[in-house]
C-alpha cells in the first residue's frame, strides 16, 4: 500500500528499508561486477589481444561455446516436450518427476561431476558397455556435455511448463475443430505461444551452460586443450597467477551475462506487450 | 446436416455430467441448451464436436456414426466462450486458419476472408490482433472463424457469456440473423432462458445432465413438461402442498385442483404473470413490497396463513389502483400448473421425453380462465 502513494511520502522507516535494500544489493550484486570490470579495463587491451592469441584461452572459450549450444538444442527440445508431459498428461508418477526435475538446482555441482564418475569413470556402472564402444566419458568431451546437460536440465521445462499452464487448452482445441492435425497445432498454435516461455528458458541455460564450473572441472579433469572450459581457464589462470589472462577471459564472460540479462528484459518486454 | 445422439452418458469421477440423454437436431435448425450451469450441456456439446468422449452412447451426423471421427475430422466449427482466438494471429490470420491447415490456395482464403469479414461486421479490423478488439468484436471474429471452412454444424459454448449486456443483446440479433442467411446447423449452450427463447427455433432445457424438455420457445412456456421446467423458465412461485377436496391450499389461498385424488401430495407452479391481485380490503393477503422493474413492478404479498407469493405487472396496469405496500389485497391465479411431489428434484426417469411422455407431464393444468378479469 505505502509503494502506490509515490517515492515522495516515503517515512523515515521505509527510507531506511529502501537504503538497506539498496546497499544490500549493491554489496552482493553490483560491487563485484563493477571490480571486476574496472580492473579489468584499467588493463588496457594488451592482456585482452594476448588472450586471443592464446590457443588455450580460445579453446577453452569454443569449447564452453559448443556446451553451451548444445544443451541449449537439447534441454530446449526436452523441456518443450517434458513440458508438455508434465502440464498436459495426468500420469502416476507425475509428482515424482516434478519434484525430480528441479534436483539439478539442489544439487551442488561438484557433487554431479563425483556422480557422474561413479557412473562412467573407472569401475564405474557402466564402464564395461563404455569400453565395448570404445567410448570414453569422463576426462573427455562427452563428460562435459552430460555435466552441462544436468546441470542445465530444469530451466526451460519450467519456463515453458509455466506457460503452458497459464495459456490453457482453448487455442489449441479451436485449432484441432478447424481441421488442424496434431502437429499443425504445435507448429501453428502452441510452439508461437510459448515462444516467450521458451525464449527465457534458453537464455538461463545459456548463462548457466557459461558460467558452469565445478561440475566440468571434477568429470573432466581440466586438461588444458580438451577439456579446459572459459571457467576453468580463469581457474587455472588464477592459480598459475596470470591474472591479466583471468581478467580477460572473466570480462569476455561478463559482457555475454550483461547480453543475455538485456535479452531477458527485451523478452520481459515482448510479453507483457502482447498481453 | 441432421444431429442424433442418443443414450450419451458421461462421467467425471462420481459425477455423471450426461446422464443418459437422447435428442435430434434436424437439418438447418438452430436450437439453444438451456439449464444452470453445471448442468451438462457444455459437455454434450463438447461431445458433439468430439473435443470430449462420451463413457458410453452414440451421436450419429445424417444418420451416420461419428464417434470414431477425430474432432479435426468432424467438419464442426466451434465457438468458445472465451473466444479462444489465436493471440499471436491477426484477425484475418485467425479466419483463414481453418482454409490453411486444410490446404485451401491463398487467393481463395484471402476472397473468402474479406467475405465473412465483410458478413460480421468486420471489415478494417484484419490486420489487427485480437487484443486489439472489443469483446464483441473478438466473438465475431470467433464465429467468422469457425464458418471460414464451411462447417456442417456450429457449436456455440455459451458464445455471448463474457460480454456485457447490451452487446450480448447486439449479438444475438447477429447470430438469428447470420443464422437466417447461412442456414447451418446450429446448437448453442446458454444458462439465461430469454437469451435461448429470443434466439432458437427449438429450446432443449437440460437438468443434473438430463433433458427435461425439448420443444418450441412458445410451446415450453405454456406446456413446461416438468416441475423444474415450470419454475426455471419465466419466474414462478412453488408451494408444496396436499389436495383436499377437489382445492389445494396455499394458506387462505385456495385454488382448484379438481380431477386430482384427495390428500395427493403436489407441487403447485404459479407464474409471477399469471395471477391478478387487486386491492381489497375484505382480501386474503398484504402487501409487503412493491419493486419497480423499468416497465413492470413487481409486488411481494404475504398470504394470511404466513406464505410469500410474488407477482408481476406492467407498469400502467389497472389492477395496481390503489395498491400500495401494507394494503390488503385480494388474489386469483389464471393459471396453475400442479406436478407430483418432487418430480422436479430429478426423480423423473426422462431420457428421451418422446419415448415417456405422460410421465413428464404435469398431471393437471389450470387455466382459470372464469375467473379472468
Amino acid at each position: 500500500m505505502a509503494r502506490l502513494e509515490g517515492a515522495r511520502s516515503l517515512s523515515p522507516g521505509q527510507c531506511a528499508v529502501v537504503l538497506t535494500v539498496c546497499a544490500y544489493i549493491g554489496l552482493v550484486l553490483v560491487l563485484p561486477i563493477v571490480a571486476l570490470v574496472s580492473r579489468a579495463v584499467a588493463q588496457g587491451p594488451a592482456p585482452l589481444l594476448a588472450a586471443a592469441g592464446d590457443p588455450a584461452a580460445r579453446g577453452g572459450l569454443v569449447l564452453t561455446l559448443v556446451l553451451a549450444a548444445i544443451a541449449v538444442l537439447a534441454n530446449g527440445i526436452a523441456g518443450v516436450v517434458g513440458a508438455l508431459v508434465m502440464v498436459r498428461q495426468r500420469f502416476l508418477a507425475r509428482r515424482v518427476l516434478d519434484a525430480l526435475v528441479d534436483m539439478p538446482l539442489a544439487v551442488s555441482p561438484v557433487m554431479t561431476g563425483l556422480a557422474f564418475l561413479l557412473v562412467f569413470g573407472r569401475g564405474g556402472w557402466l564402464e564395461p558397455a563404455l569400453g565395448l564402444l570404445h567410448l570414453k566419458v569422463t576426462f573427455a568431451f562427452p563428460g562435459l556435455v552430460l555435466a552441462t546437460l544436468f546441470v542445465t536440465f530444469p530451466f526451460t521445462l519450467r519456463e515453458v511448463a509455466y506457460v503452458l499452464a497459464e495459456l490453457g487448452t482453448d487455442e489449441e482445441q479451436a485449432a484441432v475443430t478447424l481441421g488442424a492435425s496434431a502437429w499443425q497445432t504445435f507448429w501453428l498454435i502452441t510452439l508461437p505461444n510459448i515462444r516467450f516461455g521458451l525464449g527465457n528458458g534458453i537464455v538461463l541455460t545459456l548463462a548457466r551452460a557459461l558460467g558452469e564450473f565445478g561440475a566440468v572441472l571434477v568429470i573432466g579433469g581440466a586438461i588444458s586443450g580438451k577439456t579446459q572450459t572459459a571457467t576453468i581457464f580463469i581457474y587455472n589462470a588464477v592459480e598459475e597467477r596470470q591474472e591479466p589472462a583471468a581478467y580477460a577471459m572473466a570480462l569476455v564472460l561478463a559482457f555475454a551475462s550483461i547480453a543475455l540479462l538485456v535479452v531477458i528484459e527485451w523478452l520481459k518486454r515482448r510479453r507483457s506487450a502482447e498481453n | 446436416m441432421g444431429i442424433r445422439v442418443s443414450n450419451l452418458i458421461k462421467r467425471f469421477g462420481d459425477f455423471v455430467a450426461v446422464d443418459n440423454v437422447s435428442l435430434t437436431v434436424g437439418r438447418g435448425e438452430l436450437v439453444a441448451f438451456v439449464g444452470p450451469s453445471g448442468s451438462g450441456k457444455s459437455t454434450i456439446l463438447r461431445i458433439i464436436a468430439g473435443l470430449e468422449s462420451a463413457d458410453s452412447g452414440s451421436v450419429y451426423f445424417n444418420g451416420e456414426p461419428a464417434d470414431h471421427l477425430h474432432a479435426s475430422a468432424r467438419g464442426v466449427g466451434f465457438v468458445f466462450q472465451h473466444y479462444a482466438l489465436f493471440r499471436h494471429m491477426t484477425v484475418a490470420a485467425n479466419v483463414a486458419f481453418g482454409l490453411r491447415v486444410q490446404g485451401v490456395a491463398r487467393p481463395e482464403r484471402e476472397r473468402r476472408v474479406g467475405d465473412l469479414l465483410d458478413l460480421m461486421g468486420l471489415q478494417g479490423l484484419g490486420q489487427r490482433y485480437p487484443s486489439q478488439l472489443s469483446g464483441g468484436q473478438r466473438q465475431r471474429v470467433a464465429l467468422a472463424r469457425a464458418l471460414a471452412p464451411q462447417p456442417k454444424v456450429l457449436l456455440l459454448d455459451e458464445p455471448f457469456g463474457a460480454v456485457d449486456a447490451k452487446v450480448r443483446e447486439e449479438l444475438r440479433h447477429w447470430l438469428r440473423k447470420l443464422h437466417d442467411e447461412v442456414r447451418v446447423t446450429s446448437i448453442f449452450v446458454t444458462h439465461d432462458q430469454e437469451e435461448a427463447f429470443s434466439v432458437a427455433d427449438r429450446v432443449m432445457v437440460i437438468q443434473r445432465g438430463r433433458l427435461e424438455q425439448s420443444g418450441r420457445p412458445d410451446e415450453i412456456l405454456d406446456t413446461p413438461a416438468t416441475e423444474f421446467v415450470a419454475r426455471f423458465i419465466g419466474e414462478a412461485n412453488v408451494y408444496e402442498t396436499t389436495v383436499h377436496e377437489g382445492c389445494a391450499a396455499v394458506g387462505r389461498l385456495r385454488v382448484a385442483a379438481a380431477g386430482l385424488a384427495e390428500a395427493t401430495a403436489v407441487s403447485l407452479v404459479i407464474r409471477f404473470y399469471d395471477l391478478k391481485f387487486w386491492r381489497d380490503d375484505e382480501g386474503i393477503a398484504t402487501v409487503v413490497r412493491m419493486t419497480t422493474l423499468g416497465d413492470r413492478v413487481k409486488v411481494e404479498a404475504l398470504i394470511d396463513g404466513g406464505v410469500r407469493i410474488f407477482s408481476q405487472f406492467p407498469r400502467r396496469s389497472s389492477l395496481l389502483h390503489g395498491m400500495e405496500s401494507g394494503c390488503r389485497i385480494h388474489i386469483v391465479p389464471t393459471l396453475t400448473r400442479f406436478y407430483p411431489r418432487g418430480a422436479g428434484g430429478g426423480s423423473v426417469p426422462a431420457a428421451d421425453p418422446a419415448q415417456t411422455p405422460e410421465k413428464a407431464r404435469p398431471i393437471l393444468e389450470y387455466p382459470a380462465n372464469s375467473t379472468a378479469f
